[in-house]
């Protein structure tokens, strides 16, 4: 039994999730895939709450179940106040959807998209034709409105497809890894309208991402997912100042002995958790530019040739790998 | 009730547009019934000389209700890849965690189906009447024969949505449809008299929803119809009809249990 959830804010929330477990058949004689192993969060009203993990950790299946596309196994949920299992009916009125995969269907236009995205919802035809006009605006469609989804470029039809999620300006908005697959630059241009859209819509978004860059820049909280559990949870600021101290790498440089390098840091007083990645060797220090120097003398003394050094205030892949064991880019990596 | 209309009416446009706008789609629709119509005439042309054939002496008169159902039958199996698409998009996912009817979504696709149903008779009834093929039972005849093809066509096209959203993958649902259209067509009169069959094909075409349909068309088109027959056949689509619909709209239960 899950502990009793206490939320970090003071106004209800406006998404919830209970100690969420849900499997999905293994296949033939195969026990079954726990993709959410008890994932309990909570969302205040009116933020981007940022969902972060590799490929697998069970981002997509909390958010298709908060959505009701999915039903847990057990545990529960409530988003804008209603319970998903119960009345996923009022739930679907409540909400917009940016699925992982585009959402628009690329043989109508983008108008014709959100029009019909509108009128599923309920508008009348001319309240959606508006509204259209007013998001194209917004994403700067206006040009492409008329042309069929199929001719857009990637990130123009992710524009599209967030558009198409805020039609009947929902309570709370689904964003299933908006980022993903789209070049830098549009990537960049998307972040700047997802943060003008939570200043101009007063509305809660669940975000999912594999970028740190994206969860630290867009959402005021965030949980860490990881083998279906989540694994830690705050602001990006508070899951920073968790790791008490500066993360320092260390290059080692040619066919060093690995082991004699650990051996001098393990001397450096106030350097711990130490890990070795390839020929880096990264750990944490209170105080990284006192630690840098103490540390390059060890290796010198060991006679430990060194190809750079580095200290960085701490970044949310620090928190990553602090509590998962593994950097998100080798996690990604495993994931291919 | 009206948010279902209003739902599969739009929906039903949406597939509309996607369809006006490949141009090459419809000329394929419009040659296959072309193509089948005369190379089975000309194939089976003396079919109508065996003792006992009971279809009259003119096999292209026999045959086009025949074809005009192995084109909605052939068409209608296919209507689960527009949902393919939208599942290997995110559409349907879309669809599916906002209020749109489900009921909606399984119709709209019926009735563009039934729209190229439509289009594709009256090409066949057309090339037909070209080829020389006169039909006794007038207008009244060719709308009970577009009545049953639509109500045919509805049939297979909710029970190809159901298919896709159990299989979901496209080579599945082309295997299903496959495997069950050709039998259905084959088992049935539409391109020969099955009291020249063996008993037992007669037997299963009794079963055989294609059977009714190719009957009920057949019937109406000629000088003096068995109505009882007609509206019989036509009864026993339209409540199979009922429960195709009812059978696909479960269907989405399944496949959001699957996601």
């Amino acid at each position: 039994m899950a502990q009793p959830y206490s939320l970090p804010f003071d106004s209800a929330p406006a998404l919830e999730a209970n100690d969420l477990v849900k499997t999905y058949p293994g296949g033939r004689g195969k026990p079954r895939i726990r993709a959410l192993d008890g994932v309990s969060f909570a969302v205040e009203s009116g933020t981007i709450f940022g969902l972060l993990g590799p490929n697998g950790a069970g981002k997509s299946t909390s958010i298709k179940i908060l959505s009701t596309l999915s039903r847990a196994d057990s545990g529960s949920a409530t988003v804008a106040g209603i319970d998903v299992a119960r009345h996923p009916d009022r739930v679907r009125k409540a909400i917009g959807f940016v699925a992982q995969k585009q959402v628009s269907d690329p043989m109508d236009t983008g108008r014709e998209n959100l029009v019909l995205a509108g009128r599923l919802q309920g508008m009348t035809a001319q309240d959606a034709r508006a509204r259209a006009v007013e998001l194209l605006k917004r994403f700067s469609l206006t040009e492409a409105a008329h042309r069929q989804v199929k001719t857009y470029s990637g990130g123009m039809a992710r524009k599209l497809d967030v558009a198409i999620g805020l039609m009947h300006r929902p309570q709370v908005l689904f964003l299933d890894e908006p980022t993903t697959g789209l070049d830098p630059e549009a990537r960049s241009e998307m972040w700047t309208e997802l943060e003008a859209m939570a200043r101009m819509e007063q509305m809660t978004v669940l975000l999912t991402t594999h970028y740190l860059e994206e969860a630290d820049r867009l959402a005021s909280r965030l949980a860490i997912v990881d083998h279906g559990r989540v694994v830690a949870s705050g602001s990006p600021e508070q899951l920073k100042d968790g790791l008490h101290g500066d993360a320092v790498f260390v290059e080692l440089a040619g066919e060093t002995d690995i082991a004699d390098a650990l051996r001098a840091i393990s001397t450096v007083v106030g350097v711990s958790e130490v890990i070795v990645d390839g020929r880096t060797i990264r750990g944490r220090a209170t105080v990284g530019s006192i630690a840098l120097p103490q540390l390059l003398g060890a290796l010198d003394e060991a006679a430990v040739p060194v190809a750079s050094a580095t200290v960085a205030r701490p970044s949310l892949d620090d928190v990553y790998l602090r509590h998962t064991g593994h950097t998100l880019s080798a996690s990604k990596e495993n994931a291919a | 009730m009206s948010i279902a209309i209003t739902h599969t009416a739009i929906l039903t446009a949406r597939q509309l547009r996607a369809f006006i706008r490949v141009p090459g789609y419809l000329v394929m629709n419009l040659v296959q019934p072309i193509i089948w119509l005369l190379l089975f005439g000309q194939l089976f042309k003396s079919v109508v000389d065996i003792p006992g054939f009971s279809g009259g002496g003119n096999y292209l008169v026999f045959l086009t209700p025949g074809i005009v159902m192995m084109m909605a039958l052939f068409g209608s199996a296919w209507a689960g890849t527009s949902y393919i698409q939208d599942m290997d998009r995110g559409v349907m996912d879309r669809f599916l965690t906002s209020p749109t009817s489900r009921g909606g979504l399984i119709v709209a696709t019926m009735l563009y189906q039934a729209v190229l149903t439509i289009i594709q008779t009256l090409v066949v009834l057309a090339v037909a009447w070209l080829a020389g093929a006169r039909f006794a039972g007038g207008m009244p005849g060719i709308l009970i024969l577009l009545l049953s093809a639509v109500l045919l066509t509805f049939v297979f096209a909710a029970f190809s949505n159901a298919i896709a959203l159990l299989a979901k993958q496209q080579t599945a649902l082309i295997a299903i449809s496959q495997i069950i259209s050709f039998p259905l067509m084959f088992l049935s009169s539409a391109i020969m008299d099955t009291s020249l069959s063996p008993h037992w094909v007669g037997t299963i075409a009794r079963f055989n929803p294609v059977e009714w349909a190719v009957v009920a068309g057949r019937q109406a088109l000629q000088a003096s119809p068995d109505w009882e027959a007609v509206w019989a056949n036509l009864g026993l689509l339209a409540a199979l009809v009922v429960v195709m619909t009812w059978l696909a709209t479960r269907a989405f239960r399944a496949y959001q249990r699957s996601v």
